[in-house]
């Protein structure tokens, strides 16, 4: 795919386990990323493991993890929106996507990057999902971004059947393991359960990325 | 249980010294208080395990103020402030960090993730836009 590419999610790490190794292929040749991160995860209930931090240092802390995050990935433009974690889905839904609809206008990307509406799972992803699908439901077809939506409700594969794009991402796989690394005060205890190939969700992540277009009407 | 606390930047999340607590809320009776109070079971708990009702809440930066402040228990521990038309009550706490004013009690969990938290302080405590220009 050429072209820039436009990344959305509510929280520091959505973009690292969805999607890492498609975003370090953008920038490997040569297309700008732009990542928006509506919250900072500020209710994340991961304070380290072992535990090093608390509630009110968390943002911070997730902040510093996602500049690191977005340097290993090559992302040069992030944005962080400062909405709250837990609270996207109480957004008036209009106005985000109205602020989608101006992103994508300055950006112009030829791919956009979020979560599928109705399998998403976490209520700020399925919000962030409506909007986003929102926005580019009002761009002319001829002129719409390619959509690729990240589902992981276990509804998934039965009602969404087969991934319409799968990514290989295994030359990708060290550094992606890495930009889960930098998000450290979440994924440290998971990336030792990936070690001890505990978690064979996330050793797949690490090989193949998974997306499914959308039928706009 | 032992739990393994590790601290960097000069944080100090450290397990709860009840006396230490007890000084704190005697010392802010009557006192305007901007409040943080939170459960959670995590975003994933029903995903993980379709027969686990999730429930949880926060409420941030509302302000109290109590009568009477006590925290109770051998650990994990309660706070219990006595309000003017009401309680407000927090069960689960084992780990605490002081900043002056600022009081912050949270219950971690055997794998140290937050289930509960109580954070009390005489100032608002940081939201949305003021966290993402917060270094």
């Amino acid at each position: 795919m050429n072209g820039p590419l436009l990344v959305i999610f509510p929280h520091p790490d959505d973009e690292a386990f969805s999607s890492a190794g498609t975003i370090i292929q953008h920038h490997k040749n040569g297309f700008p990323v732009t990542y928006v991160c509506l919250t900072l995860g500020e209710m994340g209930r991961n304070m380290g493991s072992p535990i090093f931090t608390t509630r009110e240092e968390l943002p911070k802390i997730r902040k510093h993890e996602l500049e690191a995050a977005c340097a290993v990935m090559g992302i040069d433009d992030l944005r962080m929106w400062g909405l709250r974690d837990k609270t996207v889905e109480f957004e008036d839904e209009a106005e985000l996507a109205a602020r989608f609809s101006a992103l994508i206008e300055e950006v112009q990307p030829a791919r956009v990057i979020s979560f599928y509406p109705g399998y998403a799972v976490h209520p700020d992803h399925e919000a962030t999902a409506r909007a986003v699908v929102r926005a580019l439901q009002d761009i002319d077809a001829s002129k719409r971004p390619e959509f690729l939506g990240v589902a992981f409700d276990h509804r998934t594969d039965a009602e969404l059947g087969k991934p319409h794009v799968i990514i290989e991402v295994a030359q990708e796989s060290a550094a992606k393991r890495e930009a889960l690394l930098a998000h450290r005060s979440q994924t440290e205890g998971l990336l030792r359960a990936i070690d001890n190939a505990e978690n064979a969700h996330v050793m797949e992540l690490l090989q193949r990325e998974r997306f499914y277009h959308y039928p706009f009407s | 249980m032992s739990r393994v606390i590790v601290s960097i930047g000069g944080n100090r999340v450290k397990s709860i010294q009840p006396t230490t607590i007890q000084t704190y809320l005697d010392a802010h009776v009557s006192m305007p208080l901007y409040v943080h109070v939170e459960t959670t079971n995590g975003a994933y708990a029903t995903h993980n395990d379709p027969d686990f009702h999730n429930a949880g809440m926060f409420i941030r930066n509302v302000v109290i103020e109590y009568s009477i402040g006590q925290i109770k228990g051998e650990g994990p521990y309660r706070v219990g402030l006595k309000l003017d038309h009401g309680w407000l009550y927090v069960e689960g706490l084992t780990d605490y960090e002081q900043h002056g004013d600022q009081l912050l009690l949270a219950g971690h969990d055997r794998l140290g993730r937050l289930a509960c938290a109580l954070h009390l302080d005489i100032k608002p405590l940081p939201q949305g836009a003021s966290e993402v220009e917060s270094q």
